[in-house]
């Protein structure tokens, strides 16, 4: 496999860095391929815009950084102003529907469109697993990491007594994803 | 976990945690810290993981009694270590000397972030080499350590402490925010396969022991308070015994002339490097820490155009590699060294080149790391294309 680059971003407060986490752990500890987290480090940790990247390898990973992402995943407009236009021509952009209002941008993204919030909040009761849900969406769109592997970096990486909610949450997704690719 | 409270298997972690985990695996049970981005991680697993495995963690007033602490349980007898950035590290300074003038084993970790002064706190820089090397004052010897990933931040925190036991000083861990904040799989190996150096104790009676005497290699041994041996220990130059001697040039001469050779003789020891493509090379890329990591696609970029590139990272910046730099000066053309500053380690490849190669600095004045293609530009130019 090349080097697969993608980036999570929204703003700070919806997980998108445990999400990040769990990707790279799946694929590092999971696949047992080669990844690379980072996360963009401001001084604010709420509501400023938040990023975190995952390089997957099978060859060690030389260079950290992303250079042109083949996936992002945009969950709040700032997130999206900032980041969607780096994407790789052909590359995956994933939104969350409800957050992200498109602009054109990358005619050639295979752009979709997810309710994540919203699916977290009615349907589950609790808006903080949209990560999760997103996370499942992004197994069914993309093969970089198996749904396998982040099942167990999902199980591993949430707190202790929420990791069968979590799951469900990643299950949900996962079948929206696989919805998509349906229709 | 095992019995020992140390972890083992495969995790995913940042290069700080592996650290603070590796202090826990090397024995560590005593820090002392301040907390500091981008070193607070490291202050944060112990704070959480010391009192696992009966050790003690204290934050402390500031760097300068962090670092004072950490030599005075090194005395009670723990393996101990610290953790800073930039403007903790500048403060550390002074006992850093202490501990290297009463041969003090300990581990002093610095992730490096942009400066000077308080500069970048959450971005990357390589600024603080030669305050490594010299930053205490008085004439002195030191180790220091680069990690490039957090599997390395887990191995050379082990080889620090290591290093530390078997030379009786400071060791310095130069790591980088890069390094310290990105998270990969990183391998802990079971506490019983780790070879740890133990802290070398006297085998004689203690009415002969003298604790600044220099055995084979220049090292004495090392009693703890409570050991039952007198012990005086003084910043102040001593003789053998611990007692100040502060109008002698030969007490002086002795102890300087020691700490400095048990480091200086005994570097083909201590000092480490890995190298790929040396032996076709007629441009070597010499860097340490995330740059020798980064630096690995350029110079792989520039082999496809057929240039003859090798690869030298440097796992110890201090003792310099200045025997290897030497020999490989009298058959390339030049040196490419692409650090995080404006010029520190690539002054002592220079040195060490003699005129016989070329060097040429990459310069980055911090907060990121190298674009790549700046470094294939340099490869391109120093190999005259």
């Amino acid at each position: 496999m090349d080097r697969i680059e993608i980036r999570l971003s929204g703003f700070g407060g919806q997980g998108i860095i445990l999400a990040a986490y769990i990707l790279g752990k799946a694929a590092a500890l999971h696949d047992h391929k080669h990844a690379t987290m980072t996360q963009n480090y401001g001084p604010e940790s709420r509501g400023g815009a938040c990023s975190g990247q995952v390089v997957i390898s099978d060859a060690p990973v030389s260079y950290p950084h992303l250079t042109q992402p083949h996936i992002v995943v945009a969950m709040s407009q700032e997130a999206y102003a900032k980041y969607a236009g780096d994407l790789a021509d052909g590359g995956l952009l994933i939104i969350d529907e409800d957050l992200v209002q498109t602009n054109g941008g990358k005619t050639n993204a295979r752009l979709f469109r997810i309710p994540a919030t919203r699916i977290a909040e009615k349907e589950l009761g609790r808006k903080m697993v949209a990560n999760i849900i997103m996370l499942g969406c992004l197994a069914a769109l993309d093969a970089s990491v198996s749904a396998d592997a982040l099942r167990q970096a999902v199980r591993s990486s949430v707190p202790k007594g929420t990791e069968e909610f979590n799951l469900q949450a990643f299950e949900r997704g996962y079948a929206y994803g696989n919805k998509l690719l349906d229709t | 976990m095992t019995t020992t409270g140390a972890l083992q298997g495969e995790y995913f972690i940042s290069g700080d945690e592996a650290c603070a985990e590796a202090g826990i695996s090397a024995g560590c049970r005593f820090f002392a810290g301040y907390p500091i981005t981008p070193a607070t991680e490291i202050a944060e697993r112990m704070a959480e993981r010391m009192p696992d495995v009966g050790g003690v963690y204290i934050q402390m007033e500031d760097e300068l009694a962090s670092m004072n602490a950490v030599l005075g349980a090194a005395w009670g007898g723990a393996k101990a270590m610290t953790a800073t950035s930039g403007p903790g590290f500048s403060l550390m300074m002074e006992n850093l000397g202490l501990g290297i003038m009463t041969e003090t084993p300990c581990v002093l970790v610095n992730v490096q972030r942009g400066g000077p002064s308080t500069g970048l706190p959450t971005l990357v820089g390589q600024g603080d080499m030669m305050q490594a090397r010299w930053g205490s004052h008085g004439p002195y010897e030191i180790i220091a350590l680069c990690p490039s990933s957090p599997q390395e931040m887990f191995d050379l925190t082990i080889e620090a402490f290591n290093l530390s036991e078997k030379y009786r000083t400071p060791v310095l861990l130069m790591a980088d925010e890069a390094v310290g904040h990105m998270t990969e799989r990183v391998t802990i190996p079971p506490v019983e396969s780790l070879k740890l150096y133990p802290r070398r104790k006297p085998t004689v009676p203690p009415e002969q022991y003298r604790p600044f005497e220099g055995e084979a290699n220049g090292v004495p041994a090392m009693a703890c308070a409570g050991e039952g041996y007198h012990l005086h220990v003084t910043g102040l130059t001593h003789d053998e015994r611990g007692y100040p001697a502060t109008s002698s040039a030969d007490a002086q001469a002795r102890l300087i002339r020691r700490l400095i050779a048990k480091i200086r003789d005994n570097r083909a020891d201590i000092i480490r490097t890995e190298s790929k493509w040396l032996e076709d090379a007629e441009v070597i890329v010499v860097a340490y820490g995330i740059s020798a990591r980064i630096a690995l696609w350029p110079i792989e970029m520039a082999r496809a155009e057929g240039l003859r590139v090798g690869w030298l990272k440097l796992i110890t910046a201090w003792p310099f590699a200045e025997d290897l730099i030497r020999e490989l000066a009298a058959r390339v053309k030049a040196f490419v060294v692409p650090e995080i500053n404006y010029g520190q380690i690539a002054l002592e490849v220079e040195r060490c080149a003699a005129g016989k190669a070329r060097t040429l600095l990459v310069p980055h004045a911090g907060g990121d790391v190298h674009e790549p293609h700046v470094i294939l530009e340099a490869i391109r130019g120093a190999a005259g294309r």
